[in-house]
C-alpha cells in the first residue's frame, strides 16, 4: 500500500518534470486565453443574452467564459503551470547544481582534443612566447584560467560564466513571485471608484465586481475639478484638486491628472473618468403658447422662481447627466418641476440639446434650457494591492533572468601548444559554450587571429 | 528646399521598395552585386528614416505640444521599419552574411508602405491625449518595437530556411547562401532578442499601467495577446533548448509566433476592442 503510493507520487513528479507537460500547458494557456479576448468580459447577463442566445449564455456561465481569467479552471492551469515550474527546477537543479557551483573547476584535455569543432595551425614562433601570449589572451577572454604541462607542451583550459547557467531558474522563480503577487492582490486588494463633485467629500468606494461598497479610513474631498481641451477639441488635461481629511482634519492637498495618481497609506487614487454635473444654476427659456412671448428666467437649483404672468413657480430641481427617452439616450437634461396656480406641480425634464422636446408636452408653457455653465464631476478610480511589490521583485527578476539566460553564456576556450622540435610550435584550440555558440564561433576566430599575429 | 519629415519618409519608403527589389533581385537571379547594392540602398532609406523620426519629433515641437512620435498608428509603422531595417543592418554587418536579407527587407517595406498608402491612415501631427502623457511611453514603446523587430527578422530567416534550394555548389551564388546551420542559428539568435524585449516591452507596460490606473494587468486584449505571443515563443524556446528542436520545425514555429506578432500589433486594433485604441 505504501508502496503504491510512493509509485503514484514518483509518476506524479516525473509527469510534473516533463518538458513535455510545460509545452502542453504552455500551448493551452495560450489557446484558452484568446477566448477572453473574443467574448466581452465581465459583461451583464442580458448581454450575453442577447449576443449568444439562451443556449450560448448556459455554455457561457457554465464554463464562466464571462469572466475566464478568474475562472477556476484557467487558475487551474496556471497552478498546474506553477507545479510544472517548481517540480522542474528542483529535478534540474539537483542534477546540475554541481556542475553550476562546483567545488574546484578540472578539465579533461582528451576531452577537447577529440571536439569536432578543434583548430590546429603551425606558428612561427618559439614555444616560450606562444605560451606566454595564449596565457595572456585566456585571461583577457575568461575569468578561470587552468594551465597544465604535458610531456611536448602546455594545455590551457580557460572558462566564464558557469553560473549564468542558473539564469533559467531565476526566469522560473520570477514567474513564481508573479503569480504569488496576483494571488494577494485578489486577496487582499480591491479596486473600485468613487464620483465626486466639486466641494463634494465622501468615503465610501464602490467597487462594481463585487457589487458592494467600501469604507475608506479617511474622506476625499474634490475641492476643484477642470477639464482642459485642445483646439482640436481632444482632452488635453483631466486635472482634480482633492484633499485627504482623516479624522476631521485635512491632511494633504494635491493636483491628480491621469498618469500623476496620489497614493495615501497604501490606498492609489487615480483620476479615471469625468463628466457633467449638476450646474448651480441654469438660464431657461419660458415660451408662453397662448401668446408666443418668450420670457427668460433664471432658476438657482432647488430654489423656487416665479414664472412670467403671475402664472405660478417653477423649480429646477436636479440634473441629469444623460436622459432616457423611449430607449433612446437625449444626453443631459434639466429635472425641473412646473406648478401652475392651484394644479398639482408637474415633473418635467428639458433636454438640454433638443430646445423643441417639451413642444410634445403640449403645456401652457413651453420650456427650454437657454445657457449654463457647465459643471464636471470626477471620477476617481481607487485602489489597493498589496501583492503589487511581489509582482516587481518578479519583474525584476525575470527581466535579470532571461537577461543572463539568453545574452551570457558557460564560455570554455581550451588551447593546446605542442613544442615540434625547433620552430613552427603547432596549436590547438577549440571553444564551446552553452548558449550563442555562433558569436562563440566569431570569438575563437578572433583568438587565432591573434595568435597567429605574434609569429 | 526645407526637409519636411513627411517628405523624408516617402524618400525613405521608396529608397525601401528599391532595397527590397535589389534583395529579392539577387536571390531570383542569382547575383551577388544586387544584394551588395540592396545593403547600401537599405542604409540610405534607414538614414531619411531616422531623419523622418527626428523631423517629426521637432515638428511636434514646432506645434506647440511637443511628443516622441510614438502616438498613432502611422508613427508606430514607421518607427517599426526602423527597427526592423535597424536590427538587420546590425546582423548583416555582424555576421557578414548578405544575402540573408532577402526576406526581412521586404518587411521593412510593408510597413513604411502600409503607413503612407493606407488611405484610412492617419498621418497628422497630433497632441497627446492624457493617457499617454508619460514617460514610460517611451520605454515601453521602444522595447516592444525591438521585441516586433526581433521576431520579424526571425520570421524571414524562417521563410528563408524553408524555401532554400537544397543543391549547393554550382553558381558562386548559391555557394554564398549562408548554411542552413547558419540561417536556423540566426533564426533562433533573433527570436532570443525579440523574446528578451517583448518581455521588457510587457513588464514596462505594466507598470505603466499601474501608475496610471492602478492595475498592472487587466486582461485588455492587446495585453492578453502580447501574453499569448510570449507563451507561444517560450514554447519555442523551450523545444529548442530542452528538446533540440531545430530547423524546419523551429522555421514553422517562429512563423506562427510572427502571425500572433501580427495579430498583436493590427488584429486587436481592428477586430478587437480595448486600452489600446491608438496603436
Amino acid at each position: 500500500m505504501k508502496k503504491d503510493k510512493q509509485n503514484l507520487f514518483n509518476s506524479l513528479w516525473q509527469l510534473l518534470a516533463a518538458v513535455k507537460f510545460a509545452v502542453i500547458l504552455l500551448i493551452l494557456i495560450a489557446v484558452t486565453s484568446v477566448i477572453g479576448t473574443l467574448i466581452p468580459q465581465n459583461g451583464s447577463d442580458q448581454m450575453y443574452m442577447r449576443v449568444y442566445g439562451e443556449f450560448g449564455y448556459k455554455i457561457l456561465k457554465g464554463l464562466q467564459l464571462d469572466d475566464m481569467y478568474h475562472s477556476l479552471w484557467y487558475l487551474g492551469l496556471l497552478l498546474l503551470l506553477c507545479l510544472n515550474i517548481v517540480v522542474c527546477s528542483i529535478e534540474r537543479l539537483s542534477s546540475t547544481y554541481k556542475v553550476i557551483f562546483p567545488k574546484t573547476i578540472s578539465f579533461n584535455p582528451d576531452r577537447f582534443r577529440s571536439k569536432k569543432n578543434i583548430q590546429a595551425f603551425d606558428l612561427d614562433a618559439d614555444t616560450d612566447s606562444t605560451v606566454r601570449a595564449c596565457e595572456a589572451i585566456c585571461k583577457k577572454h575568461m575569468k578561470t584560467v587552468l594551465i597544465e604541462s604535458t610531456d611536448s607542451g602546455k594545455v590551457f583550459y580557460a572558462e566564464k560564466g558557469r553560473w549564468t547557467r542558473f539564469g533559467v531558474y531565476i526566469v522560473h522563480i520570477s514567474i513564481l513571485f508573479l503569480l504569488i503577487g496576483a494571488v494577494i492582490g485578489g486577496i487582499y486588494g480591491f479596486k473600485g471608484n468613487m464620483r465626486l463633485d466639486p466641494g463634494q467629500a465622501d468615503d465610501v468606494v464602490r467597487i462594481p465586481k463585487e457589487q458592494m461598497a467600501m469604507k475608506l479610513g479617511f474622506q476625499i474631498k474634490c475641492e476643484d475639478f477642470k477639464v482642459k481641451f485642445y483646439e482640436s477639441g481632444m482632452p488635453e488635461e483631466f486635472r482634480s484638486t482633492l484633499t485627504i481629511i482623516e479624522n476631521g482634519q485635512a491632511s494633504l492637498t494635491r493636483d491628480i491628472i491621469v498618469n500623476q495618481p496620489l497614493r495615501y497609506k497604501g490606498i492609489n487614487i487615480f483620476q479615471a473618468s469625468y463628466g457633467m454635473t449638476s450646474p448651480e444654476k441654469a438660464k431657461f427659456a419660458v415660451q408662453s403658447r397662448e401668446s408666443g412671448m418668450v420670457f427668460e428666467i433664471e432658476a438657482v437649483k432647488g430654489k423656487k422662481v416665479n414664472l412670467p404672468e403671475g402664472a405660478g413657480t417653477f423649480l429646477y430641481n436636479s440634473f441629469i447627466s444623460n436622459m432616457d427617452f423611449q430607449g433612446h439616450s437625449l444626453g443631459e437634461a434639466f429635472h425641473v418641476d412646473i406648478e401652475l396656480t392651484g394644479q398639482e406641480p408637474l415633473h418635467v425634464n428639458i433636454p438640454v440639446k433638443f430646445p423643441t422636446f417639451d413642444k410634445m408636452r403640449k403645456g401652457k408653457y413651453i420650456i427650454s434650457v437657454m445657457d449654463f455653465e457647465p459643471t464636471y464631476y470626477t471620477g476617481l478610480q481607487i485602489t489597493r494591492d498589496p501583492g503589487v511589490w511581489y509582482v516587481y521583485v518578479g519583474f525584476t527578476l525575470m527581466i535579470l533572468g532571461c537577461w543572463i539566460t539568453f545574452l551570457m553564456s558557460h564560455q570554455t576556450l581550451f588551447i593546446e601548444v605542442v613544442h615540434n622540435g625547433s620552430n613552427p610550435t603547432k596549436v590547438l584550440i577549440s571553444g564551446t559554450a552553452n548558449k550563442n555558440k555562433q558569436s562563440m564561433k566569431i570569438k575563437i576566430n578572433k583568438i587565432i587571429k591573434n595568435i597567429k599575429g605574434i609569429s | 528646399m526645407i526637409m519636411t519629415s513627411s517628405n523624408a519618409l516617402s524618400y525613405a519608403t521608396f529608397i525601401y521598395a528599391l532595397a527590397s527589389v535589389l534583395y529579392i533581385g539577387s536571390w531570383t537571379f542569382k547575383k551577388d552585386v544586387l544584394a551588395k547594392t540592396g545593403l547600401w540602398a537599405l542604409i540610405t532609406g534607414f538614414a531619411l528614416n531616422t531623419a523622418g523620426i527626428i523631423l517629426r519629433w521637432v515638428e511636434s515641437y514646432q506645434m506647440g505640444f511637443g511628443h516622441a512620435p510614438f502616438a498613432n498608428m502611422y508613427e508606430s509603422l514607421v518607427f517599426f521599419s526602423w527597427t526592423v531595417a535597424a536590427l538587420y543592418i546590425f546582423v548583416e554587418f555582424k555576421y557578414k552574411e548578405p544575402v540573408i536579407g532577402v526576406f526581412a527587407t521586404p518587411l521593412v517595406f510593408l510597413a513604411i508602405a502600409y503607413a503612407s498608402f493606407d488611405p484610412n491612415m492617419n498621418s497628422k501631427i497630433s497632441p497627446l491625449i492624457p493617457a499617454l502623457k508619460s514617460n514610460w511611453l517611451i520605454a515601453h514603446v521602444i522595447t516592444c518595437f525591438l521585441g516586433y523587430a526581433g521576431f520579424a527578422v526571425g520570421f524571414g530567416f524562417s521563410i528563408m530556411y524553408l524555401i532554400k534550394p537544397e543543391e549547393q555548389g554550382g553558381s558562386a551564388f548559391l555557394a554564398r547562401l549562408p548554411s542552413l546551420e547558419l540561417i536556423d542559428e540566426l533564426t533562433y539568435q533573433m527570436i532570443v532578442f525579440g523574446f528578451l524585449f517583448l518581455t521588457i516591452g510587457i513588464i514596462t507596460g505594466s507598470v505603466w499601467a499601474n501608475s496610471a490606473w492602478g492595475t498592472y494587468w487587466s486582461w485588455d486584449p492587446k495585453e492578453t495577446w502580447s501574453l499569448i505571443t510570449w507563451v507561444v515563443y517560450a514554447v519555442l524556446l523551450h523545444l529548442r533548448l530542452m528538446r533540440g528542436w531545430q530547423g524546419k520545425r523551429i522555421s514553422w514555429l517562429s512563423i506562427a509566433g510572427f502571425i500572433c506578432v501580427l495579430f498583436t500589433y493590427f488584429g486587436v486594433n481592428y477586430l478587437l476592442s480595448g486600452l489600446h485604441s491608438y496603436a
